[in-house]
């Protein structure tokens, strides 16, 4: 099956594209009845038990040529089920497209189905999600709420604009289905899927899971889940997380999942830039955006990649009112020609910008490194951060003393290295400036977010009247 | 937090400060962290301040066991020296010394071992005694020279008792000259079939033959009659000839069923010497002990009398002072034999002290210090029962355990449960790595009999949080709870037949098998009734569900069980195999210990993972089981779902441990037979050939001698 999805006219942030895998197949090959149930199967998975409303089950498509208007060619509904639900007991409006109808495809009927919930949505301040599976759809702009992040299958699932026959006969590339446009394509190198899953359920359940992270619209609050985990809860364990060898890998992720409410972390785009970490969790049960730097990969070090990633979910964020985590270990930009050539200038200035346009709770913790342009990009003080934290094990500096040394005193020999090593291999520089605002034992970390997000969750920032912010884009 | 407000006070002072300010910062952090590391301490601590002893001692070991000394040496007044790797730099013993010395870079043979840096460390801190532990130095002659010769203790025997005990053959010889029981045998040429028969008969069946110079149980043959004994005389005589071209024979008494029973012995540089009881250390895996207790439940007064006096005996032969370990193998009829003795503290050391209410530590240093023993043989008690369980990181379902490793990202020791004592010398946050011995801690428990001892290592077992590293929790627990353990009936042969084709976890009774079911559905259902409690109010109504019933489908071990589930009050009613149960809990989702009542039995359960997907692993009764719970909606339509192709193993070699590649021997087009080595991964004093699954082509290699491997790292693909 020759599912091909065309994302193009998709607003940004509002994609939930759903492909078809096997499933699909299996019910096309074995039964033509099974028209709508896998659809609404679907549905059924996503909102909670007997709260589905159906808008629209009697229209039918309009087409009356080719043998259309034949009662064989005419399904009610047509090829996509709508209406809305709950999930969590929380409102959210859904369509979930038919591939078993005319594969799916886009009908003016089908069209204007989806455009219904979305106008009821966007007048009530609910999201809307959408299951796509189809030949081709376009959803329009213009609902403030969000659905969430493009979700593809294993193995099963492609999604590209042309295919590898037109690939073929247009650039002489070969290119199988599953490299050009495979889960695994979309996760680690093009980073146009968010998060792959095995299967339906698998997608759906932790759709569920991700759906109690945000809030209805970016007119509410995040919201706030009943917590056990005890906000004033100290984390030994990062006493000793940070190497003592300032070059030496760790994982950024221990530190988040030691810190958050009970382990819980939903990671996006975890095979994506892994240099950054982004993902949401929740702090005395409130949710949060968090944003590492990886020691583990590529020292930590910001790239094209990285920022863009990064800069999107910082914009997320700062859209739907959730509080931002900002974990600083950075060593740099990533210099070469590759990434000058690419523009890292042009997208380190996204998150740059992001973060500094971001008006949410902005919590910031240097871990260890926090070295040059890439500090300041971090979610640093002078872009606006409500509380920067350094660890003790933390060197804020314009960068490594090693090379420090070597530009101050260019070719003369010198053991100036040690010197600079004692001046800002630490916090405290930073700190008497007022750049950091305190030096805190890591495993109180914990307990200083809980306390810190308890008092700015009345903060009230503005940014100065615009039609839009102008991102570096 | 008091350091908090001085870096402020700083910040607001002169420059200069800055620096030496976050050294104060990071003094005050480990101090809190050294309030971390406590433990129950079940022996005496009786000390007598006036008596006067060492001013400072270096602790020639790492982990668990220097945190031990360094307990007592507080006690004592004792100032103390850590030394370590620099791997071990935020290890815990380095935080509760005074001092801590870096000897070395990770491998033990340039740290731990590396004698040259170890002296180093003793004359700059001026250290006036070393304590070296177990293993490392701690039975190295050299080493006990060398301190001599600075004028340092060594708090253990002198180097001749360190000598004689260390040779295996002079050891054997001094026993016998000592009166101490050996196992009675034969060394030398055999004429003919017939002459080893009369030796044989001599010894007394069965015996053992097997050719002098092959080591270990290498061709070893049993012999329990005449038939026998000429058969195993020509097979050995062959292969002696053959294969070592030494034609001596060693024909020995045969233990049958052994147990390993040692007798701690504490004797003073006075001439005086006890013996402190056994301990009963049977239940091993390649020869390391894993479950041992004190006293031990098949030796009767005489027996423990005749072997304490020869034990005695034997110390006193060789002058010895300090503590120190005779091991015995004792028969099914309680006859014993001589093994070897150990010169230094052992590992299992605590379940004498908890009997005996002895410091062992306090009184190596005392003796070692030339004080006499303050104790006569009558004042030894045998009071209550002692189990000690160690517990490793490793993983039990491989040959009883091979290693792991890991960052213990939660660690909770049960020191809130009575009669509880833990030795460890990690915490949460701390790196197991391949470069030292995977031992976590050793767990012990007393009690005032073996079953109220035993009663309590299960609870304590059950309340030990380990996460971050595969642990052998559930085959410490399989063990003390198997009905031959329970009734005392044992032998160094005790896994190898208890388990014949391998650990395989507890194995679920119907009734647990529904206590498990009802209790992950539960939690379930608790978990699903939380994600709809939202606090505040919400510009948009949530909507309550009136559900108050859950059909749900469990997938545990090969079986999907229809599960129904029925909230009542705080409690759940469950319905299992139409079986109702009634369980309840206080569903505190956040801890890492979760205490359920089902139909009135109290369970201690820890739910290690959890995702959206339903799939969680739950420890139950010690052993972890993965189970997925869906609705029974989500459950008919994975049905449907696409099956993921399982991984061929056959034709791609994994590292089964962490460790290190020693040798690959072969390289890509190469043709493996069935069986053959590819490779060999040295983790943890062990080394493992990896073997070709089938026969085939080589397609990829993906390491080389020298690449430290993780578990499950892709090591050869072939065709």
């Amino acid at each position: 099956v020759g599912s091909l999805i065309c994302v193009g006219g998709c607003s940004a942030g509002l994609e939930i594209t759903h492909l078809f895998g096997r499933l699909g197949q299996k019910g096309l090959c074995s039964c033509s009845l099974l028209h709508g149930i896998i659809t609404r199967e679907r549905i059924l998975l996503l909102l909670d038990p007997d709260s589905f409303d159906e808008y629209d089950m009697f229209v039918e498509h309009r087409c009356s040529d080719f043998g259309m208007d034949s009662d064989k060619n005419k399904y009610p509904g047509d090829s996509v089920v709508t209406g809305r639900g709950r999930i969590n007991g929380r409102l959210a409006y859904v369509f979930s497209q038919d591939f078993t109808v005319f594969g799916g495809s886009l009908s003016g009927a089908h069209a204007q189905k989806i455009c219904k919930i979305m106008d009821q949505a966007a007048m009530v301040g609910a999201p809307v999600i959408g299951l796509n599976d189809s030949g081709g759809a376009r959803i329009q702009e213009g609902v403030e709420s969000l659905a969430g992040y493009a979700d593809i299958f294993l193995d099963t699932s492609y999604l590209f604009i042309t295919g590898p026959d037109v690939v073929k006969s247009v650039t002489n590339e070969d290119v199988t289905q599953e490299q050009l446009g495979g889960a695994k394509t979309h996760t680690a190198v093009s980073g146009v899927a968010h998060r792959a899953f095995e299967n339906d359920i698998d997608a759906l359940l932790n759709l569920r899971e991700f759906f109690n992270y945000l809030p209805l619209s970016n007119r509410d609050p995040a919201p706030v889940c009943e917590c056990h985990d005890p906000s004033n809860r100290l984390v030994p364990e990062l006493e000793t997380v940070v190497p003592i060898e300032s070059t030496k890998a760790y994982d950024m992720l221990d530190i988040i999942y030691s810190i958050v409410d009970e382990r819980e972390f939903f990671e996006i785009m975890p095979f994506y830039a892994r240099n950054i970490v982004v993902g949401f969790a929740r702090m005395n049960g409130r949710t949060v955006g968090i944003v590492g730097n990886q020691p583990k990969v590529a020292s930590g070090c910001l790239d094209i990649n990285s920022s863009v990633k990064g800069a999107r979910f910082v914009r997320f964020c700062d859209a739907f009112n959730i509080p931002l985590i900002t974990f600083v270990d950075v060593p740099g930009f990533l210099p070469g020609t590759a990434q000058e050539y690419g523009g890292i200038i042009r997208h380190g200035a996204k998150l740059l910008f992001a973060f500094a346009e971001a008006t949410v709770p902005k919590i910031t913790i240097i871990t260890r490194k926090a070295y040059g342009g890439a500090y300041d990009v971090m979610s640093s003080k002078h872009l606006r951060g409500d509380a920067n934290y350094a660890w003790p094990t933390a060197e804020v500096a314009v960068m490594g003393a090693k090379g420090a040394v070597q530009i101050i005193f260019r070719g003369k020999q010198t053991d100036a290295e040690a010197e600079y090593v004692d001046k800002f291999a630490n916090p405290f520089p930073a700190a008497m400036r007022g750049f950091v605002d305190d030096i805190i034992q890591p495993s109180t970390t914990r307990m200083r977010i809980c306390h810190d997000l308890d008092v700015l969750a009345s903060k009230a920032q503005s940014n100065p009247w615009k039609k839009h912010a102008n991102i570096p884009l | 937090m008091a350091a908090m407000a001085l870096c402020r006070a700083a910040a607001g002072g002169k420059r200069p400060a800055g620096r030496a300010l976050l050294a104060l910062l990071k003094c005050e952090m480990l101090c809190s962290r050294r309030c971390l590391v406590t433990s129950r301490q079940l022996y005496s601590v009786v000390h007598d301040p006036d008596e006067k002893t060492f001013e400072k001692l270096l602790i020639a070991n790492r982990g668990e066991i220097a945190c031990r000394v360094i307990k007592t040496c507080k006690k004592m007044g004792i100032k103390t020296v850590a030394i370590h790797s620099d791997v071990d730099a935020n290890a815990v013993h380095v935080k509760m010394a005074d001092e801590a010395v870096c000897v070395g870079p990770a491998p033990t043979s340039k740290s731990y071992l590396n004698m040259d840096a170890i002296m180093e460390v003793i004359k700059k801190t001026r250290a006036q005694a070393v304590h070296p532990g177990y293993g490392f130095l701690s039975e190295n002659k050299e080493f006990a020279r060398r301190l001599a010769s600075e004028g340092v203790t060594f708090i253990g025997p002198d180097t001749c008792a360190i000598q004689a005990m260390g040779d295996k053959i002079e050891s054997k010889l001094l026993a016998k000259k000592a009166k101490v029981n050996t196992i009675p045998g034969f060394d030398g040429v055999v004429k003919d079939a017939d002459e080893a028969v009369r030796i044989a008969r001599e010894i007394g069946y069965p015996v053992m033959i097997k050719a002098s110079a092959g080591g270990g149980g290498k061709g070893m043959r049993i012999a329990w009659d005449d038939e026998e004994t000429r058969e195993g005389f020509r097979f050995s005589s062959q292969e002696a000839a053959s294969s070592f071209g030494d034609d001596r024979l060693l024909i020995e008494k045969f233990i049958d069923n052994p147990r390993h029973i040692e007798i701690q012995v504490l004797a003073d540089k006075h001439g005086n010497a006890l013996w402190l009881n056994e301990r009963e250390c049977s239940i091993q895996r390649r020869n390391q002990k894993v479950v041992e207790e004190a006293p031990s439940t098949f030796l009767d007064p005489e027996t423990r009398r005749a072997m304490g006096e020869q034990a005695v005996a034997l110390a006193k032969a060789v002058k010895y002072s300090s503590a120190g370990t005779v091991e015995f193998l004792v028969d099914s009829s309680k006859n014993f034999y001589f093994l070897e003795m150990n010169t230094r503290l052992q590992v299992e050391h605590p379940v004498t002290e908890c009997i005996t209410g002895l410091d062992l530590v306090q009184e190596m240093i005392r003796v070692a210090k030339g004080y006499p023993l303050r104790h006569k043989q009558a004042d030894i008690p045998i009071s209550g029962w002692a189990v000690e369980c160690r517990v490793y990181a490793e993983d039990p379902y491989k040959s009883f355990g091979l290693p792991s490793i890991g960052r213990l990202s939660q660690y909770q020791e049960p020191l809130h449960l009575p009669s509880v004592r833990v030795d460890s010398g990690i915490q949460q946050g701390s790196d197991i790595s391949i470069y030292y011995d995977p031992m976590i801690s050793k767990l012990i428990t007393y009690g005032s009999n073996r079953a109220e001892a035993l009663k309590r290592m299960e609870e304590a077992l059950d309340n030990y949080v380990i996460r971050g590293v595969t642990h052998n929790i559930s085959l410490l627990r399989e063990v003390i709870i198997h009905p031959r353990f329970v009734q005392g009936d044992i032998s160094t042969k005790f896994l190898p037949e208890v388990y014949p084709d391998g650990f395989k976890g507890h194995k679920l009774t119907d009734l647990e098998r529904r206590e498990l079911l009802a209790t992950a559905a539960s939690l379930y259902v608790a978990e699903q009734l939380r994600s709809q409690r939202f606090l505040g109010t919400p510009r948009i109504p949530i909507a309550k569900s009136q559900r108050n019933t859950w059909e749900l489908s469990v997938h545990l071990e090969d079986g999907v069980y229809p599960v129904a589930v029925s909230k009542n009050g705080s409690s759940f009613s469950v319905e299992v195999d139409g079986i109702k149960l009634n369980v309840t809990s206080e569903w505190n989702l956040a801890s890492p210990l979760l205490s359920v009542t089902i139909d009135g039995t109290q369970r201690t359960i820890q739910r290690l993972s959890r995702n959206a997907t339903g799939n969680t692993s739950i420890q139950f009764l010690g052993t972890v089981y993965k189970l997925q719970i869906l609705t029974k909606v989500a459950a008919e339509l994975s049905k449907y779902m696409p099956e993921k192709a399982a991984e061929d193993t056959s034709s791609i070699l994994r590292s089964p441990m962490p460790g290190a590649v020693v040798a690959v021997s072969v390289k890509p087009g190469d043709t493996v037979s069935e069986g053959q080595e590819i490779c060999v991964i040295e983790a943890m004093k062990m080394q493992n050939s990896m073997i070709a699954a089938k026969t085939g082509k080589v397609k990829a290699v993906h390491c080389k001698a020298g690449d430290t491997v993780g578990e499950g790292d892709l090591l050869v693909e072939l065709e």
